[in-house]
């Protein structure tokens, strides 16, 4: 029964690093995409996709420390990525952010 | 006059903005004891506001929240020092903490602590400063 226990931890252990290196690995192309990107439109792709990388780093922590408090920073990064990515769609789209007044 | 058509936006943020007002008080709540906190909860109220801001404009969203926000800085701060003053009542040093633990009817049994009026105080001037700080910004010419 232990050495189930030990070799699934061990397979959990192996995972958390491939994937981190895996998510480390993207967030260095994106950095490289957000710098030398075209169009502003890639780099706001590029930074959304940065949040959303940052969410997945937030969970595989929280599976790594085995806690759950990890939880609401997820969420809350999730709602700030998209806020971020909202704004920077309407001032590309319109040039501004808050309009004056509705059209 | 280029008009964006924004009907997703307007939709999605009626629905997305009442979640991130649910979410800040549970923030706000939650906090001291897991993460969250006067701070985070002003933080994401703010939010809500500035995504319902974005999505419909300045003029009606002061129509539908008829409130300067550059008021509520110092209710916030007034209710952070009246806390700590609060705890001269009691012959105690400045800004003394206390917790309980009380009998609600629906909840059961919850812990009710004193720094939670505090944080109430830190979420009014949160709220207040951030919202002042980017409306600002975006009305300047």
């Amino acid at each position: 029964m232990t050495s189930i226990l030990a070799t699934t931890e061990q397979i959990i252990d192996i995972t958390l690093f491939i994937c981190f290196f895996g998510i480390s690995l993207s967030l260095v192309l994106l950095v490289y995409r957000i710098i030398v990107g075209p169009t502003n439109a890639d780099r706001a792709v590029a930074l959304d996709t940065i949040g959303i990388n940052l969410m997945a780093v937030a969970a595989l922590m929280a599976i790594y420390l085995l806690t759950t408090k990890l939880n609401d920073v997820i969420l809350l990064i999730g709602i700030l990525a998209f806020l971020g990515t909202v704004a920077i769609a309407k001032y590309l789209e319109k040039g501004v952010i808050i309009d004056r007044d509705i059209d | 006059m280029y008009k964006p058509n924004d009907l997703i936006l307007r939709t999605t943020t009626s629905l997305i903005a009442f979640i991130l007002l649910g979410f800040a008080v549970y923030l706000l709540l939650a906090g001291h004891n897991s993460p969250g906190g006067g701070f985070v909860g002003g933080l994401v109220t703010s939010a809500a506001v500035i995504l319902m801001y974005m999505a419909y404009g300045m003029e009606t969203i002061a129509k539908i929240i008829p409130v300067n926000f550059r008021t509520v800085i110092p209710v916030g701060l007034l209710i952070a020092v009246g806390t700590g003053l609060g705890s001269f009542v009691f012959d105690v040093p400045f800004l003394s903490h206390t917790f309980g633990y009380f009998n609600v009817p629906i909840f059961g049994k919850i812990e009710l602590a004193t720094a939670m009026l505090f944080d109430i105080g830190v979420y009014l001037t949160v709220l207040g400063v951030t919202i002042t700080i980017i409306l600002n910004i975006a009305n300047d010419q």
